[in-house]
């Protein structure tokens, strides 16, 4: 497997959907170039507040974006996110993840090799698009007005184009054709042939006067640095490149051979007669400006940490228990997100297992064991503007929880680092903490760090976004036959694993009904986190799992009625402890599980053997949500407030 | 494996042992998306599934064709319109026209459009947006070559996904397709995507040709999709080729 998730955040505020189109673009070449079948993709979007005029031009935009792209590529788009917040208001982020799947021995690498072999340029054609889109515009801190300087910089995408690129580049990995492979990406030509040719300690000759354009006026160093999207760089022996012209002649894909491999151990290009550059490569791939950035914890950091949310005013009876539930299940930010999904493909290739509003997404990789991966996405801002350390560590957390609740044993991670400006002393001490969260984080959960991408400048005038690291986690299941699905059946035993506490700092509570955020995170507890895992993938392999969600954002409320809505099975539930603190605490390491009223021993036996907090909460069945004592909600007015917030605001 | 799928397929099984058996073909355009999956249903209902290629005028003697769902080659100008000039169209449309059974799904279906095999045309969703959505059908008319597996009126659930799905006619076609039980299947609680009469799918004079907008092979099992809905589709396909 591969997989990595990366950032178009800048490009989609600038102009959303070409943006977030050329998000997907980029990481599904990315994973292409691995040698890889593309096999799911999934977002991770951050907005500003819902009824912001601008998140009305950005979200659909961006929305339609990735669908437009990614369903004509054929690729499912099976999870992720979608949160709003102020503080992306001027700066949404569009982080995109992309899933293929490939034989070891396949692996393809970004090496030039083997001096006289031919550099093969394939796929679209060489425009104006995007000159300059990642250092004028990635890089770049949108000014206070809104209006980004660089509009022509946004590269402009063509799935249709991209498609028959993966077509094509998956018939020549097949026929094995090419000594190494890169896309071209950020600064287009220029970084592909140097990265190429460090990489394997070779020179290239390239000549620029054979590069296929859109555009017949571009300059040398116009064709050098374009950004045109749907474009590879293969590195292939003179004898296989017939065969290679001919598979892209098969998929329409135009390809030219642009120069060759050499032992100069120089870079050197040519336009027409002339020598437009002649340099070392490595020092344009690797030998790069080491920073030193100054760091400071921000200012503000105690007084926010002092705010403690215990003093916002709780609902104290039932009725306020009652419409307190109905308020949150209906916040942006907990609310059913089909309007966003339903534009997504999660069907195409027939091998989805389970796709949102599911805790992970489950793709199958062999239709004969049912072997399959299962993918999460997770980030909180709020909880890292508190404490980014901390912060990091929780969205890592609950990526690993919700790739084991879908009874998936997690096995590696990819990042999305989302900051402001790193020139920004106290944004450097936010990166830094996260960064040291998540590696301290990743050894105690055993889960290596395969790749990702930091995305810096991510503010508008002096004010930054939330720090957001975002955490993709790859889960590894044996037959997605057994994977567990979040909706209930009627007739289960319904039982929360894990211990609840008071904690509210940065909690969808505290920000949707007061507007708060103070105090500290919840605690983080990675030794609990790893048995909680345990449980649920032993559980889900032994067949004692009939459903099972993860805890997260609005705590156990949220999670009940989401199961409640996806098995429309309602349920009958006895608090233990305060209702409140027990209905909406977001507290990490739990899940909700329903099992089998005969296997609920043997359930127990296993949480009892891995030191697993297991409390009875109650049982499925019926049309209504019973809170006994406080509440019972009907399914239909519970769906109805669910599902409205978004199609109310963007239909 | 289904129990539909696993009853169909020993029974098929059992039959192909003497005659070599169905090859049902299905089109691959540059920017096919659904041809694997089609292949996949097909084998599930025990025929053998061939790759036609749009470049190659030849239907390399399958029995049936499915034009499966995608974006041919790009949906540029409109869905389908390019694909209707592909050379493996040419031997297509005249073996249709004899009688041999095609399915178009989805962009297959906005294809079998373009080339006026069936009647009518797929314009725009009404709210402008992809829909992907499972949606209840009902069989309007089970005695096509891809529906005799149902009962008239029986409810079945497939998914959708497409930006092109409202079908359209003048009010005499529909008229016209409804008095003749040419409308083979319908959105049972409202056209999520405006599409006139709620018609999810019609077939030529002699049912023979079908073309729905649900895509049937994204239903032939619990696992990856919404249940088995899909799959009488095909076992329609191959009881009829072995039955022949």
């Amino acid at each position: 497997m591969t997989f990595k998730i990366e950032s178009h955040n800048h490009p989609s505020y600038v102009e959303p959907y070409q943006g977030a189109a050329t998000g997907v673009g980029g990481i599904v070449r990315d994973i292409l170039t691995m040698g890889a079948r593309p096999v799911a993709v999934m977002d991770s979007l951050r907005f500003g507040r819902i009824d912001a005029p601008d998140t009305a031009r950005v979200l659909p935009g961006v929305v339609a974006g990735i669908g437009g792209y990614g369903n004509c590529l054929g690729l499912p788009n099976v999870g992720g996110e979608v949160y709003f917040d102020d503080s992306y208001a001027g700066n949404p982020l569009v982080n995109a993840l992309c899933v293929g799947v490939m034989r070891t021995d396949g692996i393809k690498l970004a090496k030039a090799d083997g001096p006289g072999n031919h550099v093969v340029l394939f796929g679209a054609r060489t425009g104006g698009d995007g000159i300059g889109g990642a250092s004028v515009l990635a890089s770049a801190t949108f000014d206070d007005d809104g209006k980004p300087a660089k509009r022509p910089s946004v590269q402009v995408g063509d799935p249709f184009t991209e498609k028959l690129l993966i077509e094509c580049c998956l018939a020549i990995f097949a026929a094995d054709l090419v000594v190494g492979i890169q896309d071209l990406g950020a600064a287009g030509l220029s970084c592909a042939i140097t990265e190429l040719a460090s990489a394997g300690d070779v020179g290239m000759r390239v000549r620029l006067d054979v590069v296929p354009l859109r555009d017949s006026s571009l300059a040398p160093e116009e064709i050098l640095m374009s950004e045109s999207q749907e474009r590879m760089c293969a590195v292939v022996e003179p004898e296989k490149l017939a065969r290679v012209l001919e598979l892209c002649e098969r998929w329409g894909v135009t390809a030219t051979a642009i120069g060759e491999v050499t032992d100069t151990g120089r870079v050197d290009i040519g336009w027409h007669n002339e020598q437009i550059a002649d340099l070392p490569p490595r020092s344009v791939a690797h030998d790069g400006p080491i920073y030193d950035r100054p760091i400071r914890r921000p200012d503000d950091l105690d007084a926010l940490q002092a705010d403690s949310p215990a003093v916002l005013r709780r609902p104290s009876t039932v009725d306020e228990l009652r419409e307190t539930l109905l308020r949150m299940i209906s916040a942006p930010n907990l609310a059913g997100k089909r309007w966003v999904t339903d534009q997504y493909d999660r069907y195409v290739q027939g091998n989805t297992a389970l796709a949102h509003p599911h805790d992970a997404g489950v793709i199958r990789i062999d239709e004969s064991t049912g072997l399959g991966v299962a993918v999460a996405t997770d980030g909180n801002g709020r909880y890292c503007r508190l404490d980014p350390y901390v912060g990091a560590q929780l969205a890592l957390a609950e990526a690993y929880r919700n790739v084991a609740a879908c009874g998936s044993r997690p096995v590696a991670v990819t990042d999305c680092l989302n900051f402001g400006s790193p020139e920004d002393p106290t944004v450097m001490w936010q990166f830094a903490e996260t960064v040291q969260g998540l590696a301290d984080g990743c050894v105690e959960l055993g889960t290596p760090v395969t790749g990702g991408n930091v995305s810096f400048y991510n503010q508008t005038g002096s004010t930054p976004i939330n720090p957001t690291p975002v955490i993709g986690m790859l889960g590894v299941i044996a037959d997605v036959a057994n994977r567990v699905r979040i909706g209930w059946p009627e007739g289960c035993r319904l039982l929360l694993l894990g211990s609840t506490r008071d904690e509210f700092g940065g909690s969808e509570w505290a920000w949707h009904v007061h507007g708060h955020l103070g105090g500290r995170p919840p605690t983080v507890d990675l030794a609990a986190e790893r048995a909680l895992a345990d449980v649920l993938v032993g559980a889900a392999d032994a067949g004692l799992l009939r459903a099972a969600h993860d805890l997260s954002d609005g705590g156990l409320a949220q999670a009940l009625v989401e199961s409640a809505i996806a098995g429309c099975v309602g349920a009958s539930v006895r608090l233990p402890g305060d209702p409140f603190v027990a209905l909406f605490s977001e507290s990490a390491a739990r899940a909700v599980v329903a099992v089998d009223p005969a296997e609920e021993a043997a359930f127990g036996d296993l949480c009892a053997g891995a030191g697993v907090v297991c409390t009875v909460l109650g049982e499925t069945g019926g049309s209504m949500l019973t809170v006994d004592g406080v509440f019972d909600v009907s399914l239909d007015e519970l769906r109805a407030a669910h599902k409205s917030p978004l199609p109310a605001r963007f239909d | 494996m289904t129990t539909v799928g696993a009853r169909v397929g020993a029974r098929v099984g059992a039959r192909v042992g003497a005659r070599v058996g169905a090859r049902v073909g299905i089109v691959t355009f540059p920017g096919s998306l659904d041809d694997r999956d089609a292949m996949r249903a097909v084998r599930v209902a025990g025929a053998e599934p061939v790759s036609l290629w749009h470049g190659d005028a030849d239907l390399h003697d399958v029995d049936a064709v499915i034009v499966p769902g995608g974006f041919s080659y790009g949906d540029y100008l409109r869905a389908g319109a390019i694909a209707r000039f592909a050379p493996v169209m040419g031997p297509l449309v005249v073996a249709a026209r004899e009688g041999m059974p095609v399915l178009g799904i989805c962009n297959g279906f906005q294809v079998l459009c373009e080339t006026h095999l069936l009647p009518g045309a797929l314009v725009r969703n009404v709210a402008q947006r992809f829909i992907c959505r499972d949606v209840p059908l009902v069989v309007d008319n089970a005695a096509t070559a891809w529906t005799s597996a149902y009962e008239n009126g029986q409810h079945i659930v497939v998914p959708i996904k497409n930006i092109d799905g409202c079908f359209v006619g003048s009010k005499r076609l529909l008229d016209e397709l409804e008095a003749t039980g040419r409308v083979v299947v319908r959105y049972a609680d409202g056209a999520p995507n405006g599409s006139m009469r709620d018609i999810a799918g019609v077939c030529n004079e002699t049912g023979t040709i079908v073309g729905m907008m649900p895509h049937p092979e994204h239903a032939i099992d619990d696992l990856t999709g919404p249940g088995v809905g899909g799959l009488g589709f095909f076992t329609s396909l191959v009881s009829r080729l072995v039955d022949a």
